[in-house]
């Protein structure tokens, strides 16, 4: 037990630091589904929020395709980008989630194996 | 309604869960191992390493922390930096208030626990497609996701130096072909579409500007708002193609 409370003295600034990041992460993840009346919500944020999932989606896949080590990439070195151009097809054609998402990983592990772009 | 990719199929809901779950997994403990290693480079014993993976469950918000803290941050730096990452989160958590209006405010708190950018993408275009919510999914998929995130984070970050190179099994593309997979049913109208390109553009450019911490949150939020602009303009112009 001492030994723990040793432990925690000699790391007292990153465990306040976990502790504040642990706040701010749990926080906003929370607090909005909790306390919205999400069934009375004012017509125009209703609709505003129905634009969330594809606005996030995009947001958040865009730049893992196109920005690549660190820089926007549009050339046949970015791997994810030259996998998802497939990939996007595969989604759009055959509508199916999980063969979308294993001809991604496959396309991928294909390229690296034939040492095409890492 | 336009044919979509499904996301659910019919079956006892934690078939359901584990169903959702396990793309999610897939991309998770890869890039939790990646955590762990680099979270233990930075200075942040394993044990913490594991206890932010049980606590925060937000890869970006983990990353930046652990970049952070190991470069020399401080607290308030380091904490602020998380919480930005993290504003997308308020996006959406919001987003899911309409549709879990009926279940009790103590359920949906639990289920905002489990909220990450992936479960959200799973839930809501399930929800979407008109699956009939099912709490009992959502905990599983959500615990499971879990799991395997503080897998990934301790095997990182106690024998990170036990596994070599993981990228040749391409798991680091998971969770992108997944996004990929879950934004081609979003487009369901041109201007969702529309609105998927602009905010995708945009979430690029202040990324390659260098707003790598702002980016999701401007974007999506930039997004939204036109969105909202143009439907209302579009539904003036024909009140019958309320989108």
């Amino acid at each position: 037990m001492s030994g723990l409370f040793a432990w925690a003295g000699e790391h007292e600034a990153l465990l306040l630091c976990v502790a504040a990041a642990t706040l701010v992460t749990v926080l906003p993840k929370v607090l909005p589904v909790t306390f919205l009346r999400g069934d009375s919500l004012p017509p125009l944020l209703r609709r505003w929020l129905d634009f969330v999932p594809v606005a996030v989606m995009a947001a958040l896949v865009a730049p893992d395709i196109f920005i690549y080590d660190g820089r926007f990439d549009l050339s046949t070195s970015n791997l994810f980008l030259m996998v998802s151009i497939p990939t996007f097809l595969v989604a759009w054609k055959t509508k199916n989630y999980f063969v979308t998402i294993a001809v991604g990983i496959g396309l991928v592990i294909l390229a690296r194996w034939a040492a095409w772009a890492v | 309604m336009p044919a979509t990719v499904s996301v659910r199929q019919p079956g006892p809901p934690w078939a359901e869960g584990l169903r959702r779950a396990l793309p999610i997994t897939l991309g998770y403990v890869p890039v939790g191992f990646t955590f762990g290693v680099l979270a233990v480079k930075n200075g942040i014993p394993a044990g913490l390493a594991v206890a932010m993976a049980v606590l925060m469950f937000s890869g970006s918000g983990q990353f930046v922390f652990a970049s952070l803290w190991g470069g020399g941050a401080g607290i308030l730096s380091t904490a602020a930096a998380v919480g930005i990452v993290n504003l997308r989160y308020l996006l959406m958590s919001a987003a899911e208030s309409p549709w879990l209006s009926r279940i009790s405010r103590v359920k949906r708190f639990l289920l905002g626990l489990g909220l990450t950018d992936e479960t959200f993408a799973v839930h809501i275009t399930a929800l979407q497609e008109g699956w009939p919510l099912n709490t009992a999914t959502m905990y599983i998929c959500n615990s499971t996701t879990h799991l395997s995130w503080v897998a990934g984070c301790t095997i990182g970050a106690f024998c990170g130096n036990l596994v070599n190179d993981v990228r040749p099994l391409g798991l680091d593309y998971a969770i992108t072909a997944m996004f990929l997979a879950l934004l081609v049913p979003q487009c369901a109208s041109r201007l969702h579409v529309l609105i998927a390109i602009f905010t995708g553009a945009l979430s690029v450019a202040l990324k390659a500007g260098g707003m790598s911490q702002w980016n999701v949150a401007v974007a999506t939020v930039a997004g939204a708002t036109l969105g909202l602009v143009l439907s209302l303009r579009q539904k003036r112009a024909e009140p019958e193609d309320a989108a």
